[in-house]
């Protein structure tokens, strides 16, 4: 293997204005059993003062590990060589009451988890108050009075009296907030966001950056946004660096890294993210195989296996970290010269696989039969208060009469932020019982037809279930083999039948039949939901419910499983339920999509007409809150920021149950609005098979067109 | 990704498997149960520990007879004689063969350290998970049962009614297994109750298995390396407890023996005669090793994340 050390990976010259500058950092994490976790291997960037720098990079590629190291809040048994200077100042082997003085003061980190960041016991303004204090001599008063103004900074509402209010009262966005308000509490000149999408909703990530953009601009701090998500940096980082397996494999200018990637990885990365601006249903470009374990390092480049341009070289050398054309980009590729004289894309480089289309899609919709059909549902939950005397107090509407019908070999997307009731609708047609109001029909059968529990069992056989999560929904004490028989077991299967059947799954979505003697967690993720929707295969149904199938997923990930999942439908001539927050996958799977603001839905319609014409207001807001990965577009794109969380389902505004957060509505006459204020607008149509439920529904193109450069692209 | 070839889908539209069968049974497809098996006899200590187990067994159920002493017939020739040829453990100072003896006691100690074991973790295992499983009127039956059980003192119960026991084994057992399941089943509801919310039980759930089979294949597997170790250590809280009820004069009376009370009545010459007390001793913790080499044993086979490779 080729030592880090030989791979010359420095920056070319040291450049006066930078704050911080990283020189061939490693960072290594011995194990019990003696073999080494190499973490990050040479990592060497400059950070210039005011500058934006979006690291990217799958989880275990070091990302987060190196900021760490910066902060100097590795545990001690951690190897850490090269060095790190803060302003001149070596941060590496310092004294962790020295570090102290620093942290905080001229650098610091806005975490990930807003939940589990900020301390439960004392009031939001008294831990502002903390951070201010541990590093300036300001007054009990001053010091609380500039709480409250690092508060409103960052847009808290009321900041004087929500100052005074625990962690608990807040929303997961307004802790994230608190967090961004403490970082910047100092004038820091390092900010370091890690990873602020992930725990958070599609809008309420866009106020986040739209925050950070504020706290950016108010303290002049440079930050590093580490990501993995490609989309998020796009429009904020002047600077890209793509890391894999702990090394810097490509860093430019973000017009650089986004229009003329030069690193094979990078350029799976842009293509395998499904793309809001895409145009209809299409395949994503998968990046095969999984990122490589840190402790047991291939030899040469460590992206080898994964990569389609791979020759002989690329097995016994890992390519240093070298410019292209210019000084400022940089990528790590054997064959990065090759890249740039054939200009090549992501097109010609990964093979994009043919989707076929299932031979019940050239019917017309109202021709194909019902796989489900929703009407009127109704959840409410009641809200109790009491121990001994229960009585009660509220009515929860999780799920207010929703209306959705799915066809055979069709994909609706059901959409929208947590708490909208998506998840109530999803476990409501899994119970399969009696809804409280309302009816749903699986494959032609009313669930209130089903009178005992042998039905409902029979009608299971139709309709299947992919969950989140492939750790948690699968048994880890359960092999892979026995994972897959349970349905077929329940279902009265007969061993020799079930056996075929495993090895045919696994055959299916592209495992090994020797694969069914493992556990689970002998698999990578990607792996672990092909066997979940194995799994769900298993009695061939005819619906499958997926609730957010790949968010849990890494991203070159991703792509493989959306993939597979549009292979199977064309294939099986499945229907698919796809419950997400995330419009763009959604973008790329889905015929129809549905629209949910609590418990109702607003917006319904074939894709290609809603996302280019979106015309409910929480639609347009939320399509706008999707990053886009193309930095021009980022730049100029408008957003619509919706002010605020999602109301309590336990007590929905009056009429329209939009309106307080409505961007619409605030642009309406006094009479106008009272219509919104009293009644709850139906679902109006916009277009063949596209409605809206607004009394002023208008569309609005949200969506920037597809650059002519990129379309070309796809189309050969 | 592979692309799934179009043969293969063609023979999942079609009814399926039936012209694979042919080939099956050279690859079956492992089950769970032999994955486990394969597990269990990779560890080299947990195989020692049921052959340990098995020649203990033996010793006592058939080494018996191979002495030409019964345990209840002492050598009136011989009081307290050290180990020789002829009293192979050597005697206790009434003349008793200590071989015998130490084997006979050894057959009651077996027979009620792993029946009450097995009784009480099981009983604990099958409450616990149908409460924490099932919820509302199961559970706070089955919770209401353990708590009453919980306060009634266990051991004087038995006090009360050994007298009617009358060697009666499986009711001795029985009546100790009963007093020492509660707090397990206790535990075992609590870790219930959150793995009833894991996706892969609703998953289960989804397609139809039952709730006791969801117990079984779910929620018990994922509970083993508590129930392994509950059982091991109910091993030897059941021969302790009949020791000290044989003490008091309850369990296993006279001229019944058990391991107990055999190392009870050796406590005093335990310096001056020590052979009376090591035997049965160490015979008692062989007992014990063998069973909590074996409980360890399954305890890894059952846990994927104990790296035996098969």
């Amino acid at each position: 293997m080729t030592t880090a050390a030989e791979v010359r990976t420095r920056e070319p010259q040291p450049d006066e204005s930078a704050i911080l500058v990283v020189d061939d950092l490693h960072v290594t994490f011995p194990t019990l059993g003696g073999t080494k976790v190499r973490a990050v291997r040479g990592l060497s960037y400059q950070l210039r003062r005011g500058e934006a720098l979006g690291i990217v990079g799958e989880s275990g590629s070091g990302k987060s590990v190196s900021s760490l190291a910066m902060m100097g809040l590795l545990p001690r048994t951690t190897q850490i060589s090269g060095s790190i200077r803060l302003d001149g100042k070596e941060l590496i082997g310092m004294h962790d009451r020295e570090a102290s003085e620093l942290r905080g003061k001229k650098i610091s980190m806005i975490f990930q988890e807003p939940l589990s960041a900020l301390t439960p016991v004392y009031t939001v303004g008294a831990q502002v108050v903390e951070a201010l204090r541990v590093h300036t001599d300001l007054s009990k008063e001053r010091a609380q009075a500039r709480a409250v103004e690092l508060l409103d900074l960052v847009g808290i509402p009321n900041p004087r009296e929500r100052a005074k209010a625990f962690p608990h009262e807040f929303s997961g966005g307004m802790r994230q907030r608190v967090m961004i308000a403490m970082a910047i509490a100092n004038d820091p000149d390092v900010l370091i966001a890690d990873e602020q999408s992930t725990a958070l909703d599609v809008n309420i990530h866009a106020q986040i950056l739209e925050v950070l953009q504020t706290a950016r601009r108010e303290t002049g701090a440079a930050v590093i946004m580490i990501t993995h998500d490609l989309g998020v940096v796009a429009g904020l980082a002047d600077r890209v660096l793509v890391m894999y397996a702990g090394r810097p494999v490509e860093l430019g200018t973000t017009d650089e890294v986004y229009y003329a990637p030069r690193m094979p990885y990078t350029m799976g990365l842009l293509g395998s993210i499904p793309r809001l601006d895409a145009s209809g249903r299409s395949a994503l470009v998968p990046i095969e195989g999984s990122p490589p374990s840190l402790a047991n390092l291939p030899s040469g480049c460590p992206f080898r296996p994964r990569c389609p341009l791979a020759i002989d070289i690329c097995a016994e050398e890992e390519p240093p970290l070298e410019s292209v054309r210019g000084a400022s980009h940089r990528a790590a590729c054997h064959r990065k010269e090759e890249i740039e004289t054939n200009g090549w894309s992501v097109g010609d480089v990964f093979p994009v696989p043919e989707l076929g289309i299932a031979p019940v899609e050239r019917l017309p919709r109202e021709q194909r039969p019902v796989a489900l059909a929703v009407e009127g549902l109704v959840k409410h939950y009641p809200l109790m208060k009491g121990v001994v005397f229960k009585r009660r107090v509220g009515t929860v509407q999780a799920v207010d009469g929703v209306d959705f019908d799915i066809r055979e070999g069709e994909t609706l997307g059901l959409v929208g932020e947590s708490g909208c009731g998506k998840t109530t609708t999803l476990l409501q047609i899994l119970e399969l019982v009696k809804p409280q109001a309302g009816t749903i029909q699986v494959a032609g059968k009313d669930t209130n037809d089903l009178h005992n529990a042998h039905a409902r069992k029979a009608l299971r056989r139709d309709l299947q279930v992919v969950f989140q999560d492939p750790q948690a929904s699968l048994d880890p004490r359960l092999p892979v083999g026995d994972v897959l028989a349970e349905p077929m077991r329940t279902h009265g299967y007969d061993r020799k039948h079930i056996d075929a059947r495993i090895k045919e799954l696994l055959g299916l979505v592209g495992l090994e039949a020797g694969h069914a003697g493992r556990y689970p967690q002998e698999f990578s993720g990607g792996q672990r939901q092909r066997v979940g929707i194995a799994r769900a295969l298993a009695l061939e149904p005819k619906l499958v419910v997926l609730d957010e199938p790949v968010s849990a997923l890494d991203v070159s990930i991703r792509a493989g499983v959306i993939n597979l999942l549009m292979q199977l439908r064309a294939e099986l001539s499945l229907s698919y339920l796809f419950v997400a927050h995330d419009l763009s996958v959604v973008r790329v799977i889905a015929d129809r999509v549905a629209v949910m603001y609590l418990g109702r839905i607003v917006e319904i319609g074939v894709v290609d007409s809603v996302y280019a014409s979106p015309s409910h207001p929480y639609t347009q807001a939320l399509l706008s809150a999707i990053p886009i990965p193309d930095p021009d577009k980022e730049r100029t794109r408008e957003r619509i920021v919706l002010q605020g969380d999602l109301p309590s389902p336990a007590d929905p505004p009056s009429g329209c149950r939009f309106r307080t957060r409505c961007q619409r509505f605030l642009t309406l006459t006094e009479g106008e609005k009272q219509l919104c204020i009293d009644r709850y607008p139906p679902l109006i149509p916009m277009g063949p098979d596209h409605s809206a439920a607004c009394h002023y529904a208008e569309p609005v193109a949200v969506i920037p067109e597809q650059s002519k450069e990129r379309k070309r692209r796809r189309s050969t | 990704m592979t692309v799934p070839s179009q043969e293969l889908i063609g023979t999942v539209t079609a009814e399926s498997g039936i012209d694979g069968t042919a080939m099956l049974d050279e690859t079956r497809v492992p089950s769970r149960g032999r994955i486990i098996m394969r597990r269990f006899v990779k560890q080299k200590s947990a195989v020692f520990g049921l052959v340990l187990l098995v020649i203990l067994v033996f010793m006592a159920y058939v080494g018996i007879h191979f002495t030409k002493w019964g345990y209840a017939q002492p050598d009136y020739n011989s009081f307290a004689v050290t180990p020789n040829g002829s009293h192979w453990f050597g005697t206790d100072a009434a003349g008793g063969d200590l071989y015998a003896m130490t084997m006979r006691g050894a057959q009651k100690s077996i027979l009620i350290g792993l029946l009450v074991a097995v009784l009480a973790t099981g009983l604990a295992a099958i409450v616990g998970a149908s409460a924490g499983y099932f919820g509302k009127w199961v559970d706070g039956v089955l919770m209401w049962i353990v708590s009453l059980l919980l306060i009634i003192p266990g051991f004087l119960i038995i006090a009360i009614l050994s007298p009617h026991f009358h060697n009666n084994l499986p009711l001795f057992v029985f009546f100790l297994g009963m007093f020492i399941w509660q707090i397990t089943a206790r535990i075992v509801r609590g870790q219930t109750l959150s793995l009833r919310e894991r996706e892969y039980v609703l998953a289960a759930k989804y397609m139809g298995v039952s709730g006791g089979r969801i117990i079984v294949r779910h929620i018990l597997p994922n509970l083993a390396s508590l129930l392994f170790i509950d059982a091991t250590v109910n091993v030897s809280t059941a021969v302790l407890t009949e020791t000290g009820l044989s003490f008091f004069g309850f369990g296993v009376q006279p001229p019944d023996i058990s391991l107990g009370t055999l190392i009870q009545a050796a406590q005093t010459s335990a310096t001056t005669q020590p052979w009376l007390f090591l035997f049965p001793a160490g015979f008692l913790v062989l007992l014990l090793l063998a069973v909590n080499l074996i409980g360890q044993g399954l305890r890894d086979a059952f846990d994927p994340s104990t790296g035996i490779a098969v």
